[in-house]
């Protein structure tokens, strides 16, 4: 596997617990209208992710991560 | 041509469900006249007010409204300018010597409302490269503060310490940062861990912003606030504070010992670019201010007006959002909109006014009867008050 393909396996795995819907996730999935995330859910997420890679998204950069491939894409920019 | 409104629509039609089942607009409440601090009358009916901020009782004072009234003789009914212009009177620095002495503190600047203090310090202290790092339930006005600026913000959950230092750990050592946190948070009147945090924000090079609004006047030996009660209050680097909950009128104030402080004043945009607040309301503030500092048995008696009726609502069964009183607000936890809305209209019923507060004003999308105290309630009306929640509690059927 890639470096994002790791990513997003791990991106998968931690957006399963939020994942009430059992909806089919894929790099297109957008998180507010397909997972329908309110905002306290989307900061656990976060929260999650930024604790499994060691990173801080900021509010300004998570208004620009609309879908699961933006956020492998942010994630691997952070990591450096 | 499409409507700009379309975006209000559910909005709308969640109102409009609401008021078909002819139940009483929580949003619009009408004070007819006003007899006292925690006396009002609505809809002919003599109110217990149990939802104004108002925790001082410093509203009808007779030195407060004296001194209000002289200034405006004085002075005439407003300044027409903007504090840099020709808004600055005698007045406001009066008011903001008063601040200075009551916090111990070497500035201290007035804004026209509290909002704007949080506005205008955030946005203008933080910039492009700096960082924000804000409790996730931090008020609106510091919410709207970070909008104006252009500082990267980082939230962390709701009074969560390691949540905080994971993050101060992650952001590059040599950038600028700013640790916004409040000492009552206004929802659940839960006070922050600030001995921790602050210590926390320093040891990681931040500084540190503490909005004291909900505990000005009753919290803390000098009341001071939350980090002069947990002993941290010589780290703050900014404490933001407001004239309309304790002082009893309106306005706002953020005092500081930074050396470089006064700067503030010409390049904060919410400060220069508004009017000043009237003659009569800084008179009205400083006097208030200073009979504060004077306020020991009134922060007692406050203290046990709080036990009581955090004591006695849990006793009648209803759920709080504080396992122990922590301030002075009690927010009674409501199953849903619907209901809350019926139990705010039986407690209005029975001569008693809360606050009902919603999402997204509300953490977890809950729906809250908010109760906040006042020094000038009497051990006899917070029992009437436990009375007309037992009545209404039992006729809306939210408590068995």
């Amino acid at each position: 596997m890639t470096d994002r393909d790791q990513v997003l396996a791990k991106v998968k795995a931690l957006i399963e617990p939020f994942n009430k819907k059992g909806a089919e996730v894929t790099e297109a999935t957008r998180f507010a209208q397909d997972l329908e995330w309110d905002s306290l859910t989307v900061l656990d997420f976060v929260a999650n992710i930024e604790d499994e890679f060691d990173i801080v998204i900021t509010m300004n950069q998570q208004a620009e991560i609309e879908n699961v491939g933006q956020l492998v894409d942010a994630v691997g920019q952070l990591q450096g | 041509m499409s409507d700009l409104f379309s975006k209000f629509d559910p909005l709308i039609q969640q109102r409009e469900t609401l008021l078909s089942t002819g139940i009483t607009d929580p949003f619009n409440l009408v004070m007819e006249s006003v007899e006292s601090p925690t006396v009002a009358i609505c809809n002919g009916r003599r109110t217990i007010l149990l939802g104004t901020y108002n925790y001082m009782g410093m509203t009808f004072d007779p030195d407060v409204v004296q001194a209000g009234k002289d200034a405006l003789d004085q002075f005439g009914s407003g300044t027409t300018g903007s504090r840099v212009l020709n808004g600055t009177y005698q007045g406001h620095k009066e008011c903001e010597a008063a601040l200075r002495e009551f916090y111990a503190m070497d500035h201290a600047m007035v804004f026209s409302t509290g909002y704007q203090a949080n506005l205008g310090i955030i946005s203008t202290v933080a910039g492009k490269d700096d960082y924000i790092i804000l409790d996730i339930d931090s008020h609106a006005s510091i919410y709207d503060g970070c909008a104006l600026g252009n500082a990267q913000i980082v939230p962390f959950r709701h009074n969560d310490i390691e949540a905080l230092e994971k993050r101060l750990k992650r952001l590059p050592a040599e950038a600028g940062k700013l640790v916004v946190l409040e000492g009552v948070y206004s929802m659940l009147g839960d006070v922050a861990p600030l001995d921790k945090m602050v210590k926390v924000a320093k040891d990681h090079g931040a500084m540190v912003l503490v909005d004291e609004a909900h505990s000005m006047g009753f919290i803390g030996e000098n009341g001071r606030g939350v980090a002069e009660a947990q002993g941290v209050i010589d780290q703050v680097d900014f404490i933001i504070g407001t004239f309309s909950k304790s002082v009893g009128t309106v306005g706002g104030f953020c005092v500081s010992n930074h050396p470089k402080f006064e700067i503030l004043r010409l390049v904060c945009r919410p400060y220069v670019f508004t009017a000043s607040l009237p003659p009569s309301v800084v008179a009205t503030a400083a006097t208030s201010i200073r009979k504060l500092m004077h306020g020991s048995n009134k922060r007692a008696h406050l203290w046990e007006n709080s036990k009581r009726l955090h004591g006695g609502l849990k006793k009648l069964g209803f759920t709080l959002g504080t396992d122990e009183p922590q301030s002075a607000i009690i927010a009674v936890i409501m199953p849903d909109l619907e209901k809350g809305a019926a139990m705010w209209e039986a407690l209005l019923h029975e001569g008693l006014y809360v606050n009902l507060a919603r999402p997204p004003a509300t953490p977890a999308n809950m729906t809250l009867l908010r109760c906040s105290l006042c020094a000038e309630h009497s051990a006899e009306q917070v029992e009437e008050i436990l009375g007309m929640f037992e009545a209404a509690g039992r006729s809306t059927g939210c408590i068995g």
